[in-house]
């Protein structure tokens, strides 16, 4: 009887330790990101951009006490090894899942940290991600239906066209992306000029710029994941293409500046974040970032970054490691940098995950990323 | 029908690219009995060790001959002494699978002790166009169209008009023969394997510019000249060449007249209809194998 009352208290000493034991054990956050295949280049800069993160937020002395354990893998870029390691991070314990990066894998591992209740940050910016209901679904970056009216105004506004060429990649992000843009054309007067439609990972676009040079368009509009956007801007300039070349996003970011080179220059693009903003907070991103891995982030290193600031900030609000609770306070929330220097950019989310902010049109000038007009928050008028 | 002339030239400079590798393909094949699928990686390697040179400080072609010599070395030394020599013996099966294998290596190997991520390479010809009767045509399309076409001219006649050549043609077309005759055959193999690192060097540097330096670009050259050689006939030179046109111009105006999104299965097509129609290849002959 006595050995009996004792294993009953040593187990309940477990029981009743057990929140003082996790106080002190690392939250674990999991990245699904695309450390090869075609969203190399993508996943590659927002894992780094969290992984940076994670090293300051841990050297200040974690979330709420706890030292985070953030661990990443490889997705491959396919939406089917997004979906199996999603479930593998619910399975380990994650706290909050980022990513991935392409719109076509979160479009399918978002289901299984969804019925898991799993907080999940993503870089995808297919309008469709955040359509869905799903109360776990977080943004780090502006939905095509924010950004493409934009590119729509200034292609109206600044390079006064009457008709575009658009080439764009044929998955999620793509054809996502082409959508909305041909609305908001369409809204703005803009006709379709040529509907050029191209493979992910795609090697050779001479096809499709002769086509872009037949359509004879004021101006070309290019959607494409880094790679691709890299090759098609390398095309364009082999073939001489003679109109402006606008792009949303990807067009004029690091990578695709550093992989085009000299191809690149005159690119405009519609950027949410860029290390070249003109703002001491991301400058200092930017060297830190470069410092660390030698080499300059581009927007996806910004959004790992944000992203993990945005965590930790909300878990802080929250005051506990709550899931539920998590992601109902992301709904609605608006997050200063004064009070939050990590987030870099003022931000606030809406009901569906979607986010808000300043954004920036930029150009590619003699290599370089320059912004040629800062765009106010869509809510700031409001 | 204006740009038809510009599709034409640009077709042709990008299937020149692919018969480069085609061409490297059914030289190993006639000589030594190997297909190497392998090929693909062949490019990628070279193109790897352009980036490496030109980033140690060499210029474009300093890099390109310290790759030549590199892939040389290895893809061409290296791949016959440790890869063919050991299986060759046990048939085409076991050396198939090897290559397979290879391939799969040099990728994951490329990927670990690099990185999974593209890189640019400069180019070896000028940026601009050359206006020519109200139609441009890209430096980079006629520059590659010159250098591929002299790499072509000089093969052949090399081939036909050396006595090594001469000799190397006799390996390919009987082997006992050569040997009665007191061609060395081992040595004359072992030049297939150098000329075929060289040509996947070259096709590294004409197509590296538009493809970007990546681990897995070999995935589609290695695949269009496999289908090139097929489509050309594997035992024909000649063959292979034309193959590797055809694809390039087809994908072309396939790209441009009806879509860029149907451009990448134009060579599977072609590479369909040759095998079910003319097994042989358009140029090659039909032969009969010892069992």
């Amino acid at each position: 009887m006595r050995t009996l009352i004792r294993i009953a208290a040593f187990l309940s000493s477990i029981v009743l330790a057990q929140p003082l034991l996790a106080q002190n054990t690392p939250v674990k956050i999991f990245g699904l990101v695309e450390l090869s295949g075609t969203g190399a280049t993508s996943g590659t800069n927002f894992n780094d951009g969290i992984k940076l993160a994670v090293k300051e937020i841990n050297a200040a002395g974690g979330i709420l006490g706890r030292k985070i354990d953030y661990t990443s893998n490889d997705t491959q870029s396919q939406p089917q090894v997004s979906k199996a390691l999603a479930v593998k991070a619910i399975d380990d314990g994650a706290y909050v899942v980022m990513g991935p990066v392409f719109s076509g894998s979160i479009l399918v591992s978002m289901v299984e940290t969804r019925r898991a209740g799993v907080p999940n940050f993503t870089g995808g910016e297919a309008a469709a991600i955040t359509q869905q209901g799903n109360p776990y679904i977080f943004r780090t970056s502006f939905t095509q239906s924010t950004a493409m009216p934009k590119v729509a105004r200034y292609l109206k506004d600044t390079v006064h066209a009457k008709t575009v060429a658009v080439i764009w990649v044929n998955n999620d992000f793509g054809k996502g992306g082409r959508d909305v843009f041909v609305k908001a054309i369409e809204a703005e007067g803009i006709k379709l000029a040529a509907d050029i439609s191209t493979d992910p990972g795609q090697l050779d676009f001479s096809g499709a710029v002769l086509k872009a040079k037949e359509a004879n368009a004021d101006a070309l509009f290019a959607y494409s994941n880094e790679e691709e956007s890299a090759r098609v801007l390398r095309e364009l300039r082999k073939q001489g293409y003679p109109k402006p070349v606008v792009g949303e996003t990807t067009l004029t970011g690091q990578k695709v500046i550093e992989l085009a080179g000299d191809a690149a220059n005159g690119a405009v693009a519609h950027v949410g974040l860029t290390a070249d903003a003109p703002d001491p907070g991301i400058q200092a991103f930017a060297a830190k970032f470069q410092k660390e891995y030698n080499y300059k982030p581009d927007h996806n290193g910004l959004k790992g970054y944000t992203a993990m600031y945005i965590v930790k900030a909300v878990t802080e609000k929250v005051g506990k490691f709550d899931q539920k609770a998590f992601a109902d306070a992301m709904h609605g929330i608006k997050l200063s940098v004064k009070q939050y220097p990590g987030i870099l950019m003022d931000v606030s989310f809406d009901n569906n995950g979607d986010l808000d902010r300043e954004s920036f049109m930029t150009k590619v000038v003699n290599g370089k990323q320059e912004i040629i007009a800062t765009l106010p928050a869509l809510s700031a008028g409001k | 029908m204006g740009d038809l002339p510009q599709l034409l030239v640009s077709g042709i400079a990008a299937g020149a690219v692919y018969a480069l590798a085609a061409l490297g393909f059914t030289l190993l094949w006639q000589a030594a009995g190997v297909i190497n699928f392998a090929q693909g990686e062949f490019v990628m390697l070279p193109t790897f060790a352009i980036l490496i040179a030109i980033k140690a400080g060499a210029s474009l072609w300093l890099a390109f001959l310290i790759a030549c010599a590199l892939a040389m070395l290895v893809l061409g030394v290296g791949f016959k002494r440790v890869v063919v020599d050991p299986l060759v013996r046990f048939g085409v099966i076991p050396l198939v699978i090897a290559t397979m294998g290879l391939s799969i290596g040099l990728k994951n190997g490329t990927k670990a002790g690099y990185s999974a991520l593209a890189f640019p390479v400069p180019s070896a010809f000028p940026s601009g166009q050359l206006a020519f009767g109200g139609v441009s045509f890209s430096y980079a399309d006629l520059g590659t169209l010159l250098l591929a076409g002299i790499i072509v001219v000089g093969l052949q006649s090399f081939l036909n008009r050396t006595v090594t050549g001469r000799a190397m043609q006799a390996v390919a077309q009987n082997t006992d023969a050569a040997r009665v005759l007191g061609i060395d055959v081992q040595r004359m193999v072992l030049y297939t394997f150098l000329i075929n690192a060289v040509l996947a060097t070259v096709a590294a540097l004409l197509i590296a510019p538009s493809y970007l330096a990546k681990f897995d670009m070999g995935d589609s050259i290695g695949q269009k000249a496999f289908f090139a050689a097929i489509i050309g006939g594997f035992n024909q030179t000649r063959g292979a060449l034309l193959g590797g046109v055809l694809i390039g111009v087809l994908e072309n105006i396939v790209g441009f007249y009806i879509s860029p999104a149907y451009k990448e299965g134009v060579a599977l097509l072609l590479f369909l209809a040759v095998i079910l129609f003319r097994p042989e290849g358009l140029l090659g002959k039909a032969e009969e194998r010892k069992v």
